[in-house]
């Protein structure tokens, strides 16, 4: 089990190769990124702010709960804070598992569950204006049709 | 403020992202009012701090709240020497 908060970038192979065991046939990977300026939004950079000691307990229940529906040898969240430059690595989450499906799965579930749960909010540097991303219902939705 | 600074009869606000901005401050302590034995209770209280924290609880459909570390709704029960937390819908990953 591995919850990290943290403002260091992470290497995606180094945790990769952190999971590999005899036991584990696969292991699935998700980076979140800071999308930039020639995506639609003209974002620069943005600053992400949290709830210590909430985060990582969030964290650390949803992984528990992924850990519950699906036999998985491993599991790791690193999500970072601070200020990121477009182009930045912002999450990674990698599950490993005996076979793919339980590791692509529980991966999508953890990063569906964290996106309205777990306590981190995020200010987006616009044109030298900094102001505060909304929530999107489609992230809660996200969430919920694993509960249906 | 150290956790050894508080009496039994105090709790530890927390305000996160514009909340903070409005209100001012991250965190304050503050004697819990007789009257207040859930979130609900206590939401008049803290509305009448500053206009700052009026606006920021102006709206309750846009503030999710936190006691003791643990998501909660406007029927959690507070009691001294807990810590309440109030900010927006999060946006991480």
């Amino acid at each position: 089990m591995a919850v990290r908060v943290q403002t260091d970038d992470f290497d995606v192979g180094a945790e990769s190769r952190a999971l590999q065991a005899d036991t584990v046939g696969g292991i699935a990977l998700f980076v979140g990124t800071v999308r930039g300026l020639s995506s639609d939004n003209g974002v620069t950079a943005m600053t992400l702010e949290h709830y210590p000691s909430m985060t990582e307990a969030e964290l650390e229940r949803i992984e528990a709960e992924a850990r519950a529906r699906w036999p998985l040898e491993d599991v790791t969240i690193i999500h970072r804070v601070g200020r990121l430059l477009a182009g930045d690595q912002i999450v990674l989450v990698a599950t490993a598992s005996a076979h793919r499906q339980a590791a692509f799965d529980a991966a999508q579930f953890i990063m569906d569950f964290l996106k309205p749960d777990a306590p981190f909010w995020k200010a987006e540097e616009r044109d030298g204006k900094t102001s505060w991303v909304d929530a999107r219902d489609s992230d809660s939705a996200a969430r919920d049709k694993w509960t249906k | 403020m150290s956790q050894s600074s508080l009496t039994q009869s105090h709790i530890t606000l927390r305000y996160f992202a514009w909340m903070r901005e409005h209100v001012g401050t991250d965190c304050e302590d503050i004697l819990l009012p007789d009257d207040t034995r859930t979130i609900a209770d206590l939401l008049p209280h803290l509305r009448a701090r500053s206009a700052g924290h009026a606006l920021a609880l102006s709206n309750m459909r846009a503030v999710r709240v936190a006691v003791n570390r643990t998501y909660g709704d406007l029927d959690t029960p507070v009691s001294a020497g807990d810590e309440v937390a109030f900010f927006p819908p999060v946006t991480g990953g």
